[in-house]
């Protein structure tokens, strides 16, 4: 992970392949952007690091002629930017992978490839056999692998990113703005991710790589650069800032001062993420909570076994493909088992049904909050009390008034930051919503909270709220049981479970260090390294 | 560039297998639109047991005849969900395009139906098609800048353009019509109504666009991903604003097909036709979401539809029940089709 070196050194041409200057956008009363700027260097691999709400998206769609700057403007190799809505000329100089995939799923990965110029000429026909050459050719320039006569749709994620890769460099940029790329992937990939973006440093391309986790800017960048609240911060060699250095940039504040962990040293490192505290004694309680038993899940798991006592938080770490999402899913009812049983206070919940989880006192944070979290043109209060509504008035009925007070304990409990109860969720910030997801599931009160990937997509602040908040939750005499991939989310854990290919393979107790966690996690540790190439194999599970 | 390729081997075989079986499903999908050709088979098989007149070229001329005005909507409704809209309104525009028309070019006296007589007779097949465009361009405005619901605006037009009809037409056929517009409904051309020719090309040319034309495969992108047509430099609401024209306007020249089909314009032509026509496409394997189907196979959808009702009718089936099973059949369709095709409809 350490080659960034051996790129060609930039310089080559004086001027940066991008540059915004003084740029500026305001929505309605947001201002969205202030005077901000970057340069870009030719070959270069710049990071823009970033809370949420910073700007980094607004400046990816002025770079990439989407929107219009109010002030300010920007070049490209030293030229003015082409004039607006000139999409072919913008795309000749900057290329972009969004954050959302733009890949159309029903359709062919060749028809993806040269979307809206299959044909030379609007009323020229198509001709297909052509242009699945012209597809091959270009994914093999770039060296992606994918039959361009399959689906989209069929694509695991990375393949889908590699294609969109491909498609926004054919169009001659030798600049790609990859905006959160690795959001969606798990290890695996984001390694295959990197190797492929340093063959294309090497082939003279400049990124600028937009990323919530720091280490993956010092896996791959060269240059950074901080926005904090709607304004450029700094620009530095990423090897010259450290770690605690650029979260204070991007907080605008020492990240070990106000409201660290009162208990315990920072052993993480300096993120100033909660960890388990090594001093404590091993939960010895005696009260299992919750119990899992040879749990087989078609497609995700065999015999699966899985204890959490009360008072402990435990980790479910794996690789996309290893079953654990489904195995926590499982636990807040979502799949039926095909066989094996689960208990919650030596109580049998019935699998495949979320009531009886709930009512067992599961609390469900899931993977994904756009798709199974928020309903999105509702409140913030709606949103939180989604799951207690049978608590918030007599007979069925919800009171307004009940669901107002429900809903601003939690806002203060989580320190959501919204203007009112009542305000739309979709009007808040990433990190705000996942607050507001996490209330949800801890409005029952649960015994067993069950948070999948709980601090996807969110910023530094929030993801080190979120986690003392699920640590709270378990010295409050609940359990937790965290599953992700992240290794700042399993460092507040008590117990780290790693599953591969649907079987524990390993698991470690506080202390553990980093490439034990995710060697395991690659399936490595102790079990055949040959059935480590079949991973990515493996469709995306879940939906 | 073998020093790429390197670096990507783990993932060569795995992508590859990946592909295999993705080819594979390629290949039954391309079968897809033809999922309703068995259920068609075995509905001329009944029909051929039930009665001798069934396979005679006079009556299967007359389904087709029949289906002729119907398919042009299904053509028109295939087009529009594809992309991921609706257009209620359809079903009036058969009706009050014609009306608009001939109003305008009808003398002012001298039969039961008075025009404006603004203009001379021959200009009643433009004008009834530049209705259609006006109409499309209307909801396309209502739709893609004022950013209104479609569905409502296309129901409020659909009730909306019945009332212009109906106020025009005093509520009666009009059966005093120019013999241009009357031609096209009534010709026979190689031995075979005019209509069944027309509507087989444009057939033919909807499928080769969606086919061939990037701007017909970009119906595709933006009923799948209208966003992502978006980002891929597709001028969705342009591309979207003129399929909403061409659904109109298709629905216009039914219009003139049907008027003359029967020589007049009834009060109620195409009246409650909609639920026919989505039935039909979506039997026919068009995903009311968009993004997903071909005009091929809303074709083979209407046929199903018009040969069952023409089967039920030489069974002698009484046509007090017509409409009961009209609806039953639409629902036992539409679960064929499903299994037929494997894809949920959502």
């Amino acid at each position: 992970m350490t080659d960034t070196a051996t790129a060609p050194a930039p310089g080559g041409g004086p001027a940066p392949v991008a540059e915004a200057i003084g740029v500026g956008k305001r929505f309605g009363a947001t201002v969205a952007l202030r005077d901000a700027r970057i340069a870009v260097a030719a070959g270069e691999a710049h990071a823009l690091v970033g809370r949420n709400g910073a700007g980094k998206s607004t400046l990816v769609s002025l770079l990439t002629g989407l929107q219009r700057p109010d002030t300010g403007g920007l070049r490209f190799s030293g030229e003015p930017a082409p004039a607006f809505g000139d999409i072919d000329a913008w795309r000749s100089r900057v290329a972009c992978v969004y954050q959302r995939s733009t890949i159309i799923p029903g359709l062919t990965v060749a028809e993806n490839l040269f979307l809206n110029r299959q044909s030379a000429g609007p009323l020229r026909p198509i001709r297909w056999r052509q242009l699945r050459r012209r597809a091959e050719e270009l994914l093999g320039e770039y060296g992606v692998d994918v039959d361009p006569a399959a689906r989209a749709g069929e694509l695991t994620v990375e393949q889908r990113q590699f294609v969109e890769i491909a498609r926004a460099l054919s169009f001659g940029a030798r600049f790609i703005v990859l905006d959160e790329p690795t959001a969606k992937l798990d290890a695996r990939g984001i390694a295959r991710l990197f190797d492929k973006l340093r063959d294309l440093r090497r082939q003279g391309v400049a990124f600028l790589f937009i990323s919530h986790h720091l280490q993956e800017v010092y896996d791959l960048c060269t240059t950074v650069t901080v926005y904090r609240d709607a304004t450029h911060i700094l620009t530095a060699p990423v090897a010259e800032v450290g770690h605690q250095a650029l979260v204070e940039a991007m907080t605008g504040e020492t990240a070990t001062a106000t409201d660290a962990p009162a208990a315990g040293p920072p052993a993480a490192g300096a993120t100033g993420l909660p960890t388990a505290r090594a001093g404590d004694p091993a939960p010895t309680a005696p009260g299992t909570l919750l119990t899992i038993e040879d749990l087989t899940l078609p497609g995700a798991c065999r015999d699966l076994s899985l204890a959490v006592r009360a008072g402990e938080v435990v980790g479910l770490a794996g690789a996309a493909a290893s079953g654990h999402v489904r195995v926590g899913e499982a636990v807040a009812g979502l799949h039926r088992a095909e066989a094996g049983r689960i208990t919650v206070d030596g109580r049998a919940v019935r699998t495949g049904s979320v009531p009886s989880a709930l009512a067992a006192g599961v609390g469900l944070v899931p993977e994904d909050r756009h798709l199974q979290g928020l309903v999105h043109h509702r409140s913030v209060a709606e949103n939180a009390t989604l799951t207690v509504t049978g608590q918030l008035g007599p007979f069925g009925t919800v009171l307004p008034a009940r669901t107002r007070v429900f809903a601003q304990r939690m806002i203060r409990d989580l320190d959501i930051k919204t203007p009112g109860a009542a305000t739309l969720v979709s009007a808040l910030s990433g990190g705000n919503q996942q607050k507001v997801v996490v209330a949800r599931a801890l409005a029952t009160d649960p015994r067993v909270l069950v948070a999948v990937r709980p601090t996807n997509g969110v910023d530094v602040r929030s993801k080190e709220f979120l986690l003392r908040r699920i640590r709270q939750v378990a010295d409050g005499g609940k359990a937790a049981l965290i599953v992700s991939d992240e290794l700042d989310d399993l460092r507040v854990c008590d117990r780290v479970v790693v599953m591969f290919h649907g079987r524990v393979v390993a698991e470690f107790d506080r202390g553990w260090r980093d490439e034990q966690v995710v060697a395991a996690v690659e399936g490595v540790a102790g079990r055949a390294p040959t059935s480590a190439t079949g991973v990515s194999d493996t469709a995306e599970h879940g939906r | 560039m073998s020093a790429t390729t390197d670096v990507t081997d783990p993932t060569a075989n795995v992508a590859r297998k990946d592909a295999e079986g993705t080819r594979r499903g390629l290949d039954l999908g391309r079968f897809r639109e033809l999922s309703l050709i068995p259920a068609i088979l075995v509905l001329g098989l009944i029909g051929f047991i039930v009665s001798p007149a069934f396979l005679t070229g006079d009556n299967l001329i007359g389904v087709a005849q029949q289906s002729t005005e119907l398919s042009l909507l299904v053509l028109a409704t295939a087009l529009i969900l594809i992309c991921g809209r609706m257009d209620l309104s359809l079903e009036s525009t058969i009706g009050v395009a014609p009306v608009v028309a001939v109003w305008l070019v009808l003398p002012t006296s001298g039969a039961r139906f008075t025009g404006l007589g603004l203009l001379p007779e021959w200009t009643a097949v433009p004008l009834c098609l530049l209705v259609g465009v006006v109409i499309g361009a209307v909801n396309g405005f209502l739709i893609l800048k004022l950013r209104l619901n479609g569905f409502i605006v296309t129901l409020g037009m659909l009730t909306m353009l019945r009332g212009l009809q109906v106020a025009l037409s005093e509520g009666q056929s009009i059966v005093e019509l120019p013999s241009s517009f009357t031609y096209l409904g009534k010709a026979s051309w190689w031995g075979a109504p005019a209509a069944i020719w027309i509507c087989v090309v444009l057939f033919a040319l909807g499928s080769a666009a969606l086919a061939w034309l990037r701007h017909g495969r970009a119906l595709y992108a933006i009923g799948g991903n209208a966003e992502a047509a978006r980002t891929a430099g597709i001028r969705v609401d342009r591309i979207v604003w003129v399929v909403l024209i061409l659904g109109s306007l298709l629905a216009a020249f039914a219009g003139i097909l049907y008027s003359g089909h029967y020589g007049s314009i009834s009060a109620t032509q195409g009246s409650g036709w909609i639920f026919q026509v989505f039935a039909a496409t979506v039997i026919g394997g068009v995903s009311l979401n968009g993004g997903k189907g071909s005009v091929f196979g809303a074709l083979t959808g209407v046929l199903t539809l018009q040969l069952v009702v023409n089967v039920m009718t030489l069974a002698g089936v009484p046509p007090l029940w017509n409409q009961f099973l009209n609806g039953a059949i639409i629902i036992v369709a539409l679960i064929i089709s499903r299994f037929a095709s494997g894809e949920k409809q959502e």
